[in-house]
This record gives structure tokens, C-alpha cells and sequence, in this order.
């Protein structure tokens, strides 16, 4: 069972392309890592497959429905979204921000019911922030944050996760964190996983699928080992690493090389 | 873990709204027996029942009285809550859809509109009449919403009208409409007398008499704040941001244009039998924000009720503070709301915790 798909997707900003003939699916319970240098079309292959952002050519199917033509409210029932930056006008409380994440399930007359709150507490529960819930979401740290962002998500009952940079702004602590929880969603939920990855390392640590995009075209796709070879980081990032193995997880581990 | 925190309890919502609803009533009622002329309250309450039918007391009080009471004083805190309600539920949707504290009713130029219309009602020597309604309130709500419609089109790119540029057109029709009638105000010989009237309009001064127009104004206003409560859910989403929205099952621009819309024939509509009421619309729904928090299931209806009480006491000290004559309730609103607002922030609410 394919969890998405797309068919020679083609995006352009305006002003060149994006994202050039993009063929990529995954499976249902697989966990990918999309790397590759900014402006290769990370966050722009992640807006395609969310739906927010159409193909200006070929498809994209989510679960076999296209999005060209798919309601918002169907859409967000299948496929969540953690993005980079998350901003909250108002004094917002954890357990409100989380709430919105049951957006898709309500209508203006059918308002929050104790079912959709104990999905919250779930959901809450889950990423480990049940202690928060009544805290103030701009008060809290970036981890914190991050976290509730997740449990927002995953309030969302999602199939498909998609998370753009999720570990950018956070310490190593907890980036590891953050990127345990994913393990284990993928695991113990068959969630499927997509996420646009910075730290190279961490990504031949967590995913076992990784896709390098390059100005816009897959250049790359397969096993950490297969994918993270010296010449393949020369030729997509230009920088130069020395590649070995991991003490402990055999995975590949990159020692940047000063020119 | 599992004590469930009263954040989505409907029991909080119901009790604090019968309190404000509470509130309203009291306030109206101050405001009904208050006045210049003083007419008793037994008597007033005899005038009541008989109104009702119930009873046929003996008229131990002038014709005026009854009159006043009836068709001058009753009328105004009617209109005073309308013009109220309508004002901070407007509030409310352009703050959330713009996420923006500086937003209020009039931000995309609504005002300005309104003005240009009514100050080119007042040089027109017709005196049409539609529904009970003079020239001005037409022209002011056709103004109103032209404009908003124009601001609206300007900032669609694309197929999409993004906040920041719809505040920006906004920023702009307002000005040159605001250019244009004081163009109009400054060549027109004909205006010169009524020069008053233009001012009173611009400061607000509530200028219901008798029932037809709020018969008009009333229901559409009761009806635009039930569908803002039946918004909230969306409004919620919209604090996400556009893109937050859309991640969460907000059909974007289909629901900005209906919260745009609602919130502006809201507007036109307190303009329509008030002119232009400052800083209701910017202050009550902050206000209520700091006390209750951001969440508009409650937000909505209990910044309706806020804001309605709110104009109907400020209308009240306008037709009873001076002497001679009564002063534009716009005065007093940016008066007091003011000082009001600067109290409850420092009091140490969150509003915004950055």
C-alpha cells in the first residue's frame, strides 16, 4: 500500500524551476529523509505531497486520491504537517494549540466534545507533555514548542507525517528526542514518515530511507549506506567528507574534511 | 494525567456568557430609566405594562414622557447595543483573520468608505428615504462595503489575496478616499452649513430615533454574530497562519473572503445608524482576550456582549455628562475604553507572550 505518489511533479516559483519531474513514493510505514543543500526543493517536494502548494505538471496521490482536486478537510485527515517555523499571535494555551490539530474533524455546529478531547490528551500523552497542558505556548522553548507542534499533528490522526527540519532549532538533546519519539510513532503507530533532514548524521541514524534532492530532481535514493558516499556529498553538497562507520550502528558517519 | 482542565468545558462558557448577558441587561436598564428628562420609575413601569397590555393604568404622566421613553430613549440603548455588539464582533474577526493586534473594524477602510459616503449624502439636496433610512446611513453602508470590496480586489494576486497585502491596500483606499472627502468638504458651498453634521458623523454620535431602522439593523446584526460564532472553530485556525490553516483543513481563501465579508457588512452596519465609534472594535475584543483568553468560541459571543454593554453606558454618560446638548458617543468610547485597556494590561494579563 503506497502512502503517496508522485507522478513527474513539477513546481516553479516563477522565477525557475523548483522542483523538476519528481517520481517518488514510499510505503505505508516507512520512514524517509529527504536531504540535500536549501533551495534543493526540500520544503517545496514536502508542500507538494501536504497538498498546499499544487504540481504545475504531473500528479501527486495521496492514498490513491489526487490532490489537484481534493477538499482541504479530506486532505488533513490523511496527511499532517510540522513546519519549520511556528508562530502564535495570541496567548494561546498548550491544550488549545493541540486542539486545533481536531480542526478537520469539526464543523460549525459540531463543536469540541469530550471525544475530541481525550484524542487530545492522547495525542498530548503520546509526545510526552501532558504537564504542559496548561501552560502558555509562546512561553514555553523551542523543544517544548516543537513537541506541542507534534502533538498537534498527531491529534490530526494522520497516516502520513510530514516534518520539515524538525531538529534545526533544537539542542542535541533534544533533536535525539524529538527524533526517538518519530521512531517510535513509526514503529508502534505504522506512521509514515517524511522528513526534510539537515543533520546528515542524524538522518543515517533515524531513516532508513533517504532521497537527496538537487536543484530540484532526485539525484539520490536508497539505504543510508548506499547514499551518503564521499563522491555523493561532493557532488550534491561540494563539501568534502570523509565517510565512516558508526561504532555502534554500522550506519554510515561523515567527518567534514577542511579544503 | 487524566484530570481533564476546563479549557473546552462548556460549563465555563455558559456561566461567563449568562454573566455578560447579565451584564448587557443591566446596563440597558440603567441606561432606559437615566436620562434628562426624569420620569419615575413606578411610572415608568406603569407605561410598561401598558404597552404590554397586561394593564391599563390611568396616565398619571405627560404624552412627552411616554414618547421619549418610547421612541427616543428605549430606541437609542437598543442602538447603542447594536452598534456595539456588531463593532467588537468585528473586532474580533479582523484581529484573528489578520492576527494582527493593531486590527480593528476599520483597518481596511471601512471608515474611510463610510465617511466619503455619508459626506456625499449631506451634499446631495435629495432627501431619499429606504426603509426608514435617511441618504447617509445608505451611502455610508454602500461606502463601506465598496470599499471593502475594492481593497479586497486590489490585494488578489494570483488567485489569492494574502493579509499583509490587504492591509496595505487597505492603508492606501483609506487615505485617498479620507483625501477625497475633505476635497468634497473643502469646495462643496453647500456643505458649510452642515459642517456639523460631517464632524458629528466622523466622531460618532448615535443617531437612532424611533424603530424602523433598527428594525433593519437588529436582526442583521444578532445574525452576523451568531455566524461569527459559528466561525470560531476557523478563526481558531487562522492564529496557525495561512499555511498552519491549510495544514489543518482550512479551505484558506474561501473562509477569509467569508470572514472578511462578515466582519465588514458587521461594520457597515454599526455605521450605518452611528457614523464612525472608535476604538470599540479595537479595545473590547483585547480586553476580553486578556480576561478569557484567545480561544473564539467564547471570544466571539462574549466580546459581543462586551462591546454592546460597553457602547450602551458610553451613550448614556454622552446624553447625560453635558449640560446642553449631548456629545457624539465616539468621544466618549475613545475616552474611556482607552484607560480601561491600559489597566487590564498592566494588571498583568497575557495576551501576547513572546
Amino acid at each position: 500500500m503506497l502512502a503517496f505518489r508522485t507522478e513527474d511533479a513539477t513546481f516553479s516559483y516563477g522565477n525557475g524551476f523548483a522542483l523538476r519531474q519528481i517520481s517518488l513514493s514510499a510505503n505505508e510505514g516507512e520512514m524517509v529523509g529527504l536531504i540535500g543543500p536549501n533551495g534543493s526543493g526540500k520544503s517545496t517536494l514536502l508542500r507538494l505531497i501536504s497538498g498546499i502548494l499544487p504540481a504545475s505538471e504531473g500528479e501527486v496521490y495521496l492514498d490513491g486520491l489526487s490532490l489537484r482536486r481534493a477538499r482541504r478537510k479530506a486532505v488533513s485527515r490523511m496527511v499532517a504537517v510540522v513546519p519549520q517555523q511556528f508562530q502564535m499571535p495570541f496567548a494561546f494555551r498548550v491544550e488549545e494549540v493541540v486542539m486545533l490539530g481536531r480542526t478537520p474533524f469539526l464543523g460549525a455546529f459540531s463543536d469540541s466534545s469530550s471525544r475530541e478531547q481525550a484524542i487530545v490528551t492522547q495525542a498530548m500523552d503520546w509526545v510526552g507533555i501532558g504537564e504542559l497542558r496548561g501552560r502558555f505556548f509562546n512561553e514555553l522553548s523551542g523543544g517544548e514548542r516543537q513537541k506541542v507542534v507534534l502533538a498537534m499533528a498527531l491529534a490530526q490522526q494522520p497516516r502520513l507525517l510530514l516534518l520539515d527540519e524538525p531538529t534545526t532549532h533544537l539542542d542535541i538533546n533534544h533533536q535525539v528526542e524529538l527524533l526517538e519519539l518519530l521512531k517510535r510513532l513509526n514503529r508502534e503507530q505504522g506512521l509514515t514518515i517524511v522528513a526534510a533532514m539537515h543533520d546528515l548524521n542524524l538522518a543515517a541514524l533515524y531513516f532508513g530511507r533517504l532521497v537527496t534532492l538537487k536543484a530540484g530532481r532526485i539525484v539520490a535514493d536508497g539505504v543510508p549506506g548506499a547514499v551518503l558516499t564521499p563522491s555523493m556529498i561532493a557532488e550534491v553538497f561540494g563539501a568534502c567528507v570523509q565517510v565512516q562507520s558508526h561504532p555502534t550502528t554500522q550506519v554510515p558517519f561523515m567527518i567534514v574534511v577542511p579544503p | 494525567m487524566n484530570q481533564v482542565r476546563a479549557v473546552f468545558r462548556s460549563n465555563r462558557h455558559v456561566a461567563v456568557l449568562t454573566a455578560l448577558l447579565g451584564l448587557l441587561a443591566v446596563s440597558m436598564f440603567v441606561a432606559t430609566i437615566l436620562g434628562k428628562a426624569s420620569i419615575s420609575l413606578p411610572e415608568m413601569a406603569r407605561m410598561f405594562l401598558n404597552r404590554l397590555a397586561v394593564f391599563d393604568f390611568e396616565p398619571t404622566w405627560r404624552a412627552v414622557d411616554e414618547t421619549i421613553l418610547f421612541q427616543i430613549r428605549l430606541p437609542r440603548v437598543v442602538g447603542g447595543a447594536v452598534v456595539g455588539g456588531a463593532l467588537a464582533t468585528a473586532g474580533v474577526l479582523f484581529q484573528g483573520l489578520f492576527r494582527n493586534p493593531m486590527a480593528d473594524p476599520y483597518i481596511i477602510g471601512t471608515s474611510a468608505g463610510a465617511a466619503l459616503g455619508a459626506t456625499i449624502a449631506m451634499m446631495l439636496p435629495v432627501g431619499v428615504a429606504f426603509l426608514g433610512f435617511g441618504l447617509v446611513p445608505i451611502l455610508a453602508f454602500v461606502g463601506a462595503l465598496l470599499t471593502v470590496l475594492l481593497v479586497y480586489r486590489l490585494a488578489r494576486v494570483g488567485g489569492k489575496t494574502p493579509v499583509v497585502s490587504m492591509l496595505l491596500s487597505g492603508f492606501v483606499v483609506s487615505g485617498m478616499l479620507t483625501a477625497l472627502m475633505f476635497l468634497l468638504i473643502t469646495l462643496s458651498d453647500d456643505l458649510h452649513p452642515r459642517i456639523q453634521s460631517v464632524y458629528v458623523f466622523l466622531m460618532g454620535g448615535v443617531s437612532v430615533s424611533g424603530w424602523e431602522q433598527l428594525a433593519v439593523v437588529a436582526p442583521l446584526v444578532l445574525a452576523g454574530v451568531m455566524a461569527a460564532r459559528l466561525l470560531a472553530f476557523r478563526l481558531n485556525a487562522f492564529a496557525l497562519g495561512e499555511e498552519g490553516a491549510a495544514y489543518v483543513g482550512i479551505e484558506v481563501e474561501r473562509d477569509k473572503l467569508a470572514i472578511l465579508a462578515l466582519g465588514s457588512a458587521l461594520t457597515a452596519a454599526a455605521v450605518s445608524i452611528s457614523g464612525l465609534v472608535g476604538f470599540v472594535g479595537l479595545v473590547v475584543p483585547h480586553a476580553v482576550r486578556l480576561v478569557l483568553g484567545p480561544e473564539h468560541r467564547l471570544l466571539v459571543p462574549a466580546s459581543a456582549a462586551v462591546g454592546a454593554a460597553f457602547v450602551v453606558v458610553a451613550d448614556l454618560l454622552a446624553r447625560t455628562i453635558v449640560s446642553s446638548g449631548e456629545l457624539p458617543v465616539g468621544i466618549i468610547t475613545a475616552l474611556i475604553g482607552p484607560p480601561l485597556f491600559i489597566y487590564l494590561l498592566r494588571r498583568g494579563g497575557k495576551e501576547y507572550a513572546f
